[in-house]
């Protein structure tokens, strides 16, 4: 009863079922209640897994492979702690930011609740067939969560989005067939021993459709193509929410089934394109950012840029020095975290300069800075963390994959890194010159409550102060 | 050969035509068509594969009607959504350009002032 | 033009690769190093409080992906509930359509066939135990019923579901969840964990529960858009 992990899941189900019974709207209050439990909870258990090092639990008393095992190590650990660190203040923001512009709240609550459900089990399931069931939860909360503003675009985006992540996870569940009818289960624990170098083709073909339909949900180049309408067309909230959370559960899953499940099978060439792709990545999204006229589609493009760095993880763990790999999945899970908590609070912060300002339009942002300073300072504090500047937490995580890189001769990498920097200083800077022009004669500013603007600080703050708290961070993830 | 891998044959080719079709469709109702094709030919792999020495295997079958009852909702979101779509633009169909879109959105909003109006009157 | 026919090409030779790859793949499937997980299914199956081996997986062995799969039918209620929330409503009147005499014989086979569909949604989900049926299939059939009455005109179209309605959408899934929350404080202690011997009885008022609001959802998928109409023809 006093175990964490069954509460990580029942909580958030519950108090979701409960705010749907309130009604359209309601249950903000209950839910950051519950958050805040949530909250505790996950630090208890993270203190578990330092303490006593990797934690299993038999769902149902049935352990793998008749039944569902689910399994928390470092990696997971640090992954939901993100999680209900990130979710808390936008929780905040996105009860203070419904209040200000009631449609699109609808049913926001509810299906944050089953979101989170999903993404706690996601992280911490070890059972490919019950992952797929957690991706379709998150999907399908993902998709209704960016129809909820009910204009054409937003719609638009939510059923391209609806397609891709059904056609991912369709792709997904293909490979799991192949892999249940190679070895006749799909528990982790089973499978793991039993795949080796040398495997038939159904295991093959079953590792690459696994990793095409998860690379759908994460959209990695060229796959990113639904990402800037559905993150950029979505209400606020739920934008910060899609490009913090919402990605890395399934960038999370690709890493996980690298590193494990298809450890034998994960070769440099591959790791390679992977690379190659995020590269990619980072040099389109981040001139395709550039050249947005919107603030929320410059922030989505940031997101697709920043997804690439994220891939260029792979060639630095693989085939590599063990110690080389272990100071690149440093950097990496630090990147994935300062992403995180950054990109939140730049979609927060850009959120209330367009409630100011009445349209979203980066040419209309003259004089903002004398208006909302706190924001506008969050905005390129978040800017920053991006382009991986000192201190933040962006700057160790570029160090620690660049100096990665340098241990294992891959130069290459390290000019996309910089370079990406760069590109990164150069949207950025594109909005911060325009905020800080005089403001425009006619140009009308309307007030914005403080409770949106501190929980957007509050992020930056968090992702400030992990520059020096990463040490915390990394030996959470050592712990495994 | 025995009579069920049949079954995860049939499968694997609705499976792959479910997915080009998913792609290639330019209308939103096809392409949700396609996703169930495509559905139908995972869980008969599944079913399939399963099935070993012509033995029921209570798993995979239990697995298909978890991914059957996923399918039914994901389709019935999406044909909301695409009712929704119907409504706005009058086209099940992904609008060209955003350019496009604007006008659309712009029509819509004069349409419904015209009968907000109509509607005092 | 040329374009678009190359994109058609490509992604048609790409299926179909990956098609004849997918066949010979399981064609070239090895059964050596297979588990036999069915037996273990039926050695356990006295443990599991039901008779027959699937509803015993669906409901215990992996009674947590059925949970989550509930909820993403409540997802997909969401979703439809949030888009039907903004349209107006065009209500044609439904009985003005069922004047005419041979639709008569539509009403009367409703009311005799919806009390039979009722009786067979009951059988389906009491036999569950031991036989093919159980929760989903009774709730599609109720669905059905709904779905039924509502073309003959006897059920009205649902507007924003009302509390009564939104608690029986969510009564299954909420005492799922709650019976759910009682096996930690129950003396196994796990998630889901059924004592032996209430597993029967917890698994049939799961079904019982979920027949209902599935029904209901399964049905609101339907109900809650029927009266829509393409807003193209109404403005002509």
């Amino acid at each position: 009863m006093s175990d964490p992990i069954p509460w990580l899941i029942l909580l958030p189900l519950l108090w979701g079922l409960l705010s749907f019974l309130l009604g359209v709207g309601r249950g903000g209050r209950l839910a950051i209640v519950c958050l805040v439990i949530q909250l505790a909870l996950v630090a208890l258990l993270v203190g578990q897994v330092v303490a006593e090092k990797d934690r299993y639990y038999a769902v149902g008393g049935w352990s793998a492979p008749l039944g569902i095992d689910l399994h928390v190590d470092g990696l997971a650990s640090v992954m939901l702690l993100l999680t209900h660190v990130v979710i808390l203040p936008l929780g905040i923001y996105a009860r203070s930011y419904f209040s200000h512009n009631v449609e699109g709240v609808g049913y926001f609550w509810p299906m944050l609740g089953l979101l989170l459900a999903a993404l706690n089990t996601l992280f911490m399931s070890a059972d490919i067939f019950n992952i797929y069931v957690t991706l379709e939860l998150l999907g399908l909360a993902a998709v209704g969560l960016v129809g909820t503003a009910g204009n054409t675009r937003s719609i638009l985006a939510a059923i391209r989005y609806l397609l891709v992540t059904l056609l991912g996870s369709g792709v997904y569940l293909a490979g799991v067939a192949l892999i249940y009818g190679s070895y006749g289960s799909v528990a982790l624990a089973v499978l793991e021993p039993l795949i080796e170098n040398e495997v038939s083709v159904a295991v093959f073909l079953a590792a690459i459709l696994m990793l095409v339909g998860l690379l759908l949900k994460t959209a990695l180049f060229p796959f990113h193509f639904w990402l800037p309408s559905a993150h950029g067309g979505a209400p606020t909230p739920v934008s910060a929410l899609l490009s913090a959370l919402v990605i890395k559960a399934s960038f999370y899953l690709i890493l996980r089934m690298w590193l494990g499940l298809y450890a034998p099978l994960a070769t440099i060439q591959a790791a390679q394109l992977l690379g190659g792709l995020g590269a990619v990545a980072i040099l389109w999204g981040s001139i395709m950012a550039f050249n947005q006229t919107r603030l929320k589609m410059l922030a989505a493009y940031s997101t697709v840029a920043q997804i690439g760095y994220f891939f260029l993880l792979f060639p630095l763990i693989t085939e590599v020095g063990s110690e080389a790999a272990e100071i690149a999945m440093q950097g990496g899970v630090i990147q994935l975290v300062a992403h995180a908590l950054a990109k939140a609070a730049m979609f927060a912060a850009a959120g209330v300069m367009i409630l100011s300002m009445g349209k979203d339009d980066i040419a209309l942002l003259s004089g903002i800075s004398s208006r909302l300073p706190l924001t506008l300072f969050t905005f390129a504090l978040a800017g920053v963390t991006l382009m991986g500047l000192p201190p933040t937490g962006g700057f160790i995580a570029k160090w620690l994959l660049i100096s990665s890189a340098v241990s294992s001769g891959q130069w290459g990498w390290v000019v996309v890194m910089i370079l990406g920097g760069l590109l990164s200083a150069g949207y950025v800077f594109k909005v911060l010159r325009q905020a800080l022009l005089p403001a425009a004669a006619e140009m009308k500013f309307r007030p914005v409550n403080p409770s949106l603007e501190w929980p957007a600080f509050l992020l930056t703050f968090i992702s400030l102060s992990l520059s020096f708290a990463s040490n915390n961070v990394l030996n959470i993830l050592g712990a495994g | 050969m025995t009579g069920a891998l049949i079954y995860a044959c049939v499968g694997a080719a609705l499976f792959v035509c479910g997915v080009a079709g998913l792609i290639l469709l330019p209308h939103l109702l096809r392409k949700i068509l396609a996703f169930n094709i495509m559905g139908s030919g995972v869980f008969l792999m599944l079913v399939g594969l399963g099935q070993h020495d012509n033995i029921p295997d209570p798993i995979p079958q239990a697995m298909v009607l978890t991914g059957i009852v996923v399918a039914v909702a994901a389709t019935a979101l999406a044909l909301a959504f695409v009712r929704r779509l119907l409504y706005l633009t009058s086209k099940a169909q992904f609008v060209a350009n955003s350019k496009s879109l604007d006008q659309t959105e712009e029509k819509l909003i004069t349409r419904e002032r015209n009968k907000e109006g109509d509607a005092s009157k | 033009m040329s374009m678009k026919s190359l994109l058609n090409a490509v992604v048609i030779f790409f299926s179909a690769t990956l098609g004849l790859t997918l066949i010979w793949a399981i064609l070239e499937l090895p059964v050596s190093n297979h588990i036999h997980l069915s037996e273990q299914v039926l050695i356990q199956l006295d443990a599991s409080g039901v008779r027959h081996p699937t509803t015993a997986v669906l409901l215990n062995f992996r009674g947590f992906d059925t949970l989550l799969e509930v909820m993403v039918l409540l997802l997909a209620l969401l979703g439809v509930l949030d888009q039907t929330k903004k349209r107006k409503p065009k209500n044609l009147s439904i009985s003005i359509r069922l004047n005419q005499p041979y639709l008569q014989a539509l009403l009367w086979s409703a009311r005799v066939l919806v009390p039979m569909m009722v009786l067979v949604a009951g059988y389906l989900l009491g036999v569950g135990g031991y036989q093919p049926g159980g929760a989903f299939q009774a709730a599609a059939v109720l669905a059905a019923a709904g779905v039924l009455l509502n073309l003959s005109g006897l059920l009205p179209t649902w507007r924003e579901p009302s509390w009564s309605l939104r608690l029986g959408f969510i009564f299954g899934l909420l005492l799922f969840l709650l019976i759910t929350a009682m096996t930690l404080f129950l003396s196994p202690g796990l998630l889901l964990q059924y004592p032996i011997t209430l597993a029967g009885i917890f698994i049939l008022i799961i079904e019982a529960g979920l027949t209902l609001s599935l029904g209901l959802i399964l049905a609101g998928f339907f109900l809650l858009l029927s009266d829509e109409v393409n807003n193209k023809k109404a403005d002509e």
